[in-house]
């Protein structure tokens, strides 16, 4: 079978399970799923272009996901004057603090001899990170102490929320940036440990710093990019082109809003996809083939590998962001307290290899069908539980206990797709193809 | 003169005993990773699973045992539960390793498979351990709970501060010192030992020698469980158990390792050290124990350098301090 029936037969496959759930239960249930599908899709096209492209093995892709949704919060919402009034000049000298030290080590590091500047390092560190909590102490408790209850935060810029889908690429990207600093060049499972800390302590950082996007006390009513449900509910052309489509109204305009999401995701998706194709099939991307097969053949035909991870690293990384930012665009809220890294790294790596590492539409495929198994799964648990406690009392208390913790049997049903997907087909469904 | 004691138990009780503590539970849950990655070659990174998984059968031990009403009267029943966790996170590991890895080892296949397949046993560990005991939060220790109580101390003392010693702090440190002692004779003294070493030095070469892969495999994975269920119990006692806790576990674990040199034994421990006391020292509010060091001095704020939140930035910040500085860890450990 060619490569390209392969992928036609498989994307069918797919459309047709997603129109199946459409028919079964509900079409505003299967364009939820979809629109789930596409986000998915992306971020594990962002993990391909790493892992597939380059052999980097990142596990901190929750945190790249978080500041990409993060990137909504600080485009969308309405500036906020009086908080940047009370408390912007603190925080932007508490920058300018840790900015100061920062150069102050980078000339100390060049220019004094190295007896004794690993002191003095550490002495201009310990100044700067002072001076930065006395101006950002007060400054925080400013801006937290106004209106609390709807805000407590410095708001944003109050622009468009789908430019927050390109600041979030900027801000994931920014991050893959500092990190591919000190990580790279390293083993490769530095490289994991160190992107798994950083994503703990981004998550650490967003939940806790209420001043920014109001920590655990969440963002909800987002702006959003497409026409809100009830504003179509209350429209008479929606209400009369509801009832030519034999819909209810809300149900219509459901599948609308849906629908309209949905539109965004795949010109987003297909915009991804054609880039990174054309990279890959460039020179560029056969020279990442060949650092990637064998990185010491390609340093010695001079190409500067850690560089190139260094490139491709923060490339993926800002996809990934673009997806935090739609999804939490989608949502209309901002949760940081629901991100969790079985759910948004390690979901998203088996994705990628259960699609096909290497390959961007393996990748996607891998997205869908895993976000896809990932919902039906939910209920795949407490039914098989029922069939094999169904011997039991009903009343039993094993029983009872089972069924009590069967949802979480989709963790251990996605951990044994990726075992045998590893095992016994470890090029994925839609291999890589290797071109001459 | 009183204020320094003063000073001197404050920080006993809130830096130096929890520490010490944390450090030791760290320290077993490192040298289990650490084994792992200096005979098999690879980042486990189901270990945190594999502790939780430890941890919830001999928690469900635990419970059945007091429910027939056995117990060790002041020390908590978990610790007679203990071998059967022993052997249930052992048993678990070596299907895992017959299933996954000897597959990719019989190969040669290159470490990061090992490190994804790792992944994927994480969830099916995770999934597992969730399914025997559920996601929520477990105390399970019972007995005596203090050595020393606060309040005993002070009227003993006549100090104004307390110090409380749990028995679970005693436990974690004594069974600490004991495992370890017990590792390192087995390493330099047992055949066994010498024979792991030696495949952990060059593969090759110890195979030349007639050294058996097979057993060598068998005995790192029943050690590596043994410890992660050992440092999985005294956590789970000394604060408790919840899945997802232990999955986080993984961070400091393998800062430890990698901070002690990984690969190595003794900077495992070192490192579960270095990591427990900074991760403690950074995140205490010092207001109170420089108000007894400098008399007559009230300072405003809480003196505290991070808030508790941020500790996993400490064991990060840590790591790659000495990533930068020191690649190979503070005692020198192998990079394949």
């Amino acid at each position: 079978m060619s490569q390209s029936v392969r992928i036609i037969l498989l994307y069918s496959l797919m459309f047709a399970a997603l129109v199946a759930v459409g028919f079964a239960q509900s079409w505003p249930l299967a364009l939820a799923i979809l629109n789930m599908c596409l986000i998915s899709g992306i971020m594990a096209l962002g993990v391909n272009i790493q892992w597939g492209y380059a052999g980097l093995f990142n596990v901190g892709i929750m945190g790249f996901a978080a500041l990409g949704g993060v990137a909504a919060v600080l485009v969308s919402e309405p500036i906020r004057g009086e908080a940047w009034s009370v408390g912007g000049l603190g925080l932007v000298a508490s920058f300018l603090s840790i900015l100061a030290a920062a150069v102050a080590v980078g000339w100390v590091r060049k220019h004094l001899p190295q007896r004794g500047r690993g002191l003095i390092t550490v002495l201009l560190l310990i100044a700067g990170y002072a001076a930065a909590r006395q101006f950002f102490g007060p400054a925080v408790g400013a801006i937290e102490a106004l209106d609390p209850t709807i805000y407590g935060n410095i708001g944003g810029a109050g622009l468009p929320v789908i430019f927050s889908w390109l600041v979030g690429g900027l801000f994931a990207g920014g991050a893959a940036f500092l990190i591919s600093r000190i990580a790279l060049g390293l083993r490769s499972d530095y490289l994991a440990i160190a992107t798994l800390g950083i994503s703990e302590i981004v998550l650490a950082v967003l939940k806790n710093e209420d001043w920014l996007a109001r920590g655990v006390k969440n963002v909800s009513g987002l702006d959003s990019p497409v026409p809100s449900a009830i504003e179509l509910q209350a429209s008479d052309w929606f209400i009369s082109f509801a009832a030519d489509i034999g819909m209810t109204t809300i149900e219509a305009s459901t599948v609308f809003v849906r629908g309209s999401y949905t539109l965004l995701f795949v010109i987003v998706l297909a915009l991804l996809m054609w880039l990174t194709e054309r990279a890959l099939h460039s020179p560029w991307g056969r020279m990442m083939r060949a650092i990637r097969d064998n990185r010491d053949a390609a340093e010695a035909m001079g190409k500067d590998v850690v560089a190139r991870h260094r490139q491709v690293f923060i490339l993926g990384s800002a996809v990934v962001g673009i997806a935090g930012a739609m999804l939490v665009t989608m949502d209309g809220l901002f949760t940081p307290g629901t991100y969790n890294p079985l759910r948004y790294t390690f979901l998203i790596w088996v994705m990628v290899i259960v699609g096909g590492s290497g390959n961007n539409w393996g990748a996607v495929l891998g997205g869908f069908l895993i976000w896809f198994t990932w919902t039906q799964a939910e209920n795949w648990g407490p039914q098989a539980m029922e069939f094999v406690t169904s011997g039991m009392a009903g009343d039993s208390a094993l029983r009872l206990h089972l069924m009590d913790n069967a949802p979480h049997m989709r963790l251990m049903i996605m951990g044994l797709v990726l075992l045998i997907t590893l095992r016994f087909f470890p090029k994925g469904l839609i291999p890589e193809q290797i071109r001459r | 003169m009183i204020d320094i004691l003063n000073a001197i138990v404050l920080f006993s009780n809130f830096v130096l005993i929890p520490g010490m503590a944390y450090g030791a539970q760290l320290a077993l849950g490192a040298l289990g990773v650490t084994l792992i990655y200096a005979v098999l070659r690879f980042s486990n990174f189901a270990h945190g699973d594999l502790m939780a998984f430890g941890t919830a059968a001999t928690i469900l031990f635990t419970w059945w045992l007091q429910s027939m009403g056995v117990n060790l009267g002041v020390l908590p029943t978990a610790l007679l539960a203990l071998p059967v966790g022993i052997a249930a996170a052992v048993a678990m590991s070596l299907v895992m390793d017959k299933a996954v890895y000897s597959f990719y080892r019989a190969k040669r296949s290159a470490s990061v498979v090992f490190v994804i397949s790792s992944v994927g046993v994480m969830f099916v560990l995770n999934g597992l351990t969730r399914l025997l005991i559920g996601p929520d939060d477990q105390r399970f220790a019972d007995g005596e709970r203090f050595v020393i109580r606060a309040r005993d101390f002070k009227d003993m003392t006549g100090l104004d501060e307390g110090l409380a010693l749990r028995t679970t702090q005693v436990i974690t440190v004594v069974v600490a010192i004991l495992v370890v002692i017990a590792l390192f004779r087995f390493l330099n003294h047992s055949r066994m030992g010498k024979a792991m070493r030696a495949y952990s030095d060059n593969e090759d070469l110890a195979l030349l020698s007639g050294i058996d892969p097979k057993k060598v495999v068998f005995w790192t994975w029943v050690i590596a469980a043994g410890l992660a269920t050992v440092a999985g119990v005294l956590y789970g006692l000394d604060k408790s158990f919840k899945p997802f806790t232990y999955f986080q576990l993984l961070l400091p674990i393998f800062a430890a390792a990698i901070v002690g040199g990984i690969g190595n034994p003794v900077g495992a421990i070192a490192g579960g050290f270095v990591i427990a006391f900074s991760e403690v020292t950074v995140t205490y509010a010092y207001k109170k124990f420089l108000g007894y060091i400098v008399p007559g001095w009230e300072p405003d704020g809480l003196m505290q350098l991070l808030s508790t939140d941020y500790k996993f930035a400490v064991s990060f910040v840590i790591l790659v301090v000495v990533l930068l500085v020191r690649p190979t860890g503070l005692f020198r450990g192998k990079v394949v």
